[in-house]
């Protein structure tokens, strides 16, 4: 098994017809992702030939479900038109959007995600974020897929190459589902999401957390472990070097006075009973304990 | 971005939110000049941002345009908290009657907009949340909504403003929104937001944080940036497009991804701990596509500054090929020339890391030292700048 996605997940790109949009259809069709065709406003009717496979262009997400049955959507437009792509996939009621694109302005995406809450039927990933992939089954975004295989760690993280380095020193061991949750200060997949989801998925046996500076969603996440999750749980936090006031790279990774520090989330982290490793390679070590391998 | 006082008493104004007449003085000639024009008293205003300018000072009361001069002289070149005053702001004195609180932010652990309003303004909001919680209504606002009239009354009525002033105080909050929304801005506070005795509702002290990204949709805030304050390493960096926020160490950081970067600068940090103490200099994302030109670019900032003793690159190549980012450092290194002199130490692992490696071993450059792992490099990195 695996969480949000699985080897019958249809996709459709939005943005395909741009050159991230392409670069990285072809990527995921490379992976094994069941890609059923993409979204351009204006372009609709087109067929986009990509390494041999026929992908049809449609103008809307309503019009792509209805012909493709697509149940997910990831969305690479620029964020000039981003809010704009994820309302369509909200108003066809798109399951599942995952938006990779980075800069979208946070009113847009509070706009977006309160649009979402409103319809209730649409889980929106990210934006700014790496995506998600449950390896040998699907893999909707820009993570790499050959680091390694299907295995029992679920592992959710705010950083795109923090997933890779974690994915990468445990490669022996493998992943059920990895989820880049993105960076920025309004997201709408969290960690309490997927901890939730990999609790209740009985592939996964331990799960590692990655966090990093700003907002309080390591500390809820914490407190949801302590309340919810009965497996184990390893964390990392990145930024304990990182001034006040200073945004670190990610929109969301700034601390603002004494709120949203590393050692507060690494406190409250350990509180609920998560080891916490000090680099990435520690933290992959004390899952190795806890897993015996 | 956090704007001056005196931007975002400007955008209140374009906003229609009152305000008091003001200008701004960065000489006390220009101060005098400034209290003339107003007439009257003026309040002479440090423009430093940094909360607590009023107990060090930075806030004086003018009785006349000489008496401004004079106030204007004393506090301007004031260190405050180490902003050092390079402007005041001169504006007219109200008689104030009651000092209210108002703002309109965003609330992250929430993933809504959320308006605080208080009839307890003019102190420190923090402290009033925390001794005085039922003197703080916080109300939730959808993005999809907004705030209408009806929502300020609604909003307003919550925190029990009285009824002289709550249809003014409702329609200051409708503007607020306006500003709050059409500029992109992440924080508007009002504090204090005064009754004056004659019965105005004014902002009489405001604070305004904006969205960097909506710069592309934002012409006009690129002027509101505050040259003078940009550290010049950051600067040079944002005109190349890098990434970049100085530290105080002496290990340079590259690498790739934010998340990567700032676990890098932990790791250097922890493993300084060993050497010395020392600490990373600065934290650089290359992102996605590190090609030649931005490995260039990136080393040659890094080797600008002054205070770096070693550089640590860091890539784990995802959709970035460890080749291309070898490549890249090899390149740098031959347009910098006689100028890169600092150690570098190089850990590359991830797609396409065999070639990457091959390539910095076959350049055999004297000054790049590889090394596998993140945790040995980032030690070498910290030995290296001890030295």
């Amino acid at each position: 098994m695996s969480i949000f996605i699985n080897e019958n997940t249809k996709v459709i790109v939005q943005g395909m017809t741009g050159s991230e949009g392409t670069k990285h259809t072809r990527r995921m069709l490379a992976s094994g992702t069941k890609i059923v065709g993409g979204v351009t406003p204006g372009k609709g009717g087109q067929v986009v030939d990509i390494d041999g496979h026929q992908l049809p262009v449609f103008n809307t997400v309503a019009e792509a479900m209805s012909s493709t049955g697509a149940n997910a959507s990831v969305v690479f437009v620029p964020p000039k038109f981003a809010k704009a792509a994820v309302i369509d996939a909200i108003d066809a009621a798109m399951p599942l959007v995952v938006v990779i694109t980075e800069g979208i302005p946070v009113h847009d995406s509070a706009s977006f995600y309160a649009y979402s809450l409103t319809k209730g039927t649409t889980q929106i990933v990210g934006p700014n974020c790496p995506g998600l992939i449950s390896p040998g089954k699907s893999n909707i975004g820009i993570i790499p897929a050959d680091i390694t295989g299907s295995g029992p760690i679920g592992l959710v993280s705010k950083s795109g190459t923090l997933t890779y380095q974690m994915m990468y020193e445990l490669r022996d061991i493998g992943f059920s589902t990895a989820v880049g949750i993105g960076g920025d200060p309004v997201i709408g997949t969290t960690h309490i999401d997927c901890l939730k989801a990999f609790q209740d998925d009985p592939d996964t046996q331990a799960i590692v957390m990655i966090g990093e500076i700003g907002g309080d969603a390591e500390e809820r996440a914490a407190a949801f472990i302590a309340q919810y999750v009965t497996k184990p749980v390893v964390g990392y936090v990145a930024g304990f070097t990182a001034p006040e006031g200073k945004t670190m790279g990610h929109a969301g990774a700034i601390v603002s006075g004494s709120s949203g520090t590393a050692q507060g989330k690494k406190d409250a982290l350990e509180a609920a009973g998560v080891k916490v490793g000090q680099t990435p390679s520690e933290t992959a070590r004390l899952l190795r304990a806890i897993l015996g391998r | 971005m956090d704007l001056f006082e005196y931007q975002a008493r400007d955008l209140f104004e374009k906003h229609g939110v009152p305000v008091l007449a003001a200008a701004i003085a960065t000489t006390a000639d220009e101060a005098e000049a400034a209290a003339t024009k107003i007439g009257g008293a003026v309040v002479v205003k440090a423009q430093v941002k940094v909360g607590g300018r009023g107990k060090a000072g930075g806030v004086k009361l003018a009785q006349d345009p000489a008496d401004a001069r004079e106030k204007a002289a004393a506090i301007l070149g004031m260190d405050i908290k180490g902003h050092i005053v390079g402007t005041v702001m001169i504006a007219a004195a109200a008689p104030i009657e009651s000092e209210y609180y108002l703002a309109i932010l965003l609330d992250r652990s929430n993933r809504t907009f959320l308006v605080m309003a208080s009839v307890s303004g003019g102190m420190d909001i923090e402290e009033v949340a925390h001794t005085a919680p039922e003197k703080l209504a916080k109300v939730p606002v959808s993005a999809v909504d907004g705030i209408n009239l009806a929502k300020a009354q609604e909003i307003i009525a919550a925190a029990n403003f009285p009824g002289d002033v709550a249809e003014q105080v409702a329609h200051v909050l409708v503007k607020l929104w306006e500003v709050f929304q059409s500029e992109d801005a992440t924080l508007v506070e009002v504090n204090p937001l005064v009754k004056t005795i004659d019965g105005k509702v004014i902002a009489l002290d405001g604070k305004v944080t904006l969205d960097d990204n909506a710069d592309f949709r934002q012409p006009e805030h690129e002027a509101l940036i505050d040259q003078a304050a940009e550290n010049p390493l950051e600067a040079a960096a944002k005109e190349k497009g890098l990434n970049y926020v100085k530290l105080d160490g002496q290990v340079g950081i590259i690498g790739n991804g934010a998340g990567l970067v700032m676990s890098t600068l932990d790791v250097v940090a922890y493993a300084g701990e060993k050497h010395g103490g020392v600490r990373p200099a600065n934290f650089l994302d290359i992102g996605g596509g590190a090609s030649a030109q931005v490995m260039a670019d990136g080393l040659s900032i890094i080797l600008g500054d002054k205070d770096v003793k070693s550089v640590f690159v860091n890539v784990f190549g995802g959709i970035t090929a460890c080749d291309a980012v070898a490549t890249g450092i090899v390149q740098a290194l031959e347009l910098l020339g006689s100028s890169a002199t600092k150690p570098i130490v190089v850990r590359l692992d991830g797609n396409n890391v065999i070639e990457g490696r091959a390539i910095l071993d076959k350049a055999a450059h004297p000054l790049v030292q590889q090394l596998d792992t993140m945790d040995g490099a980032a030690d070498r990195a910290a030995e290296l700048a001890a030295k």
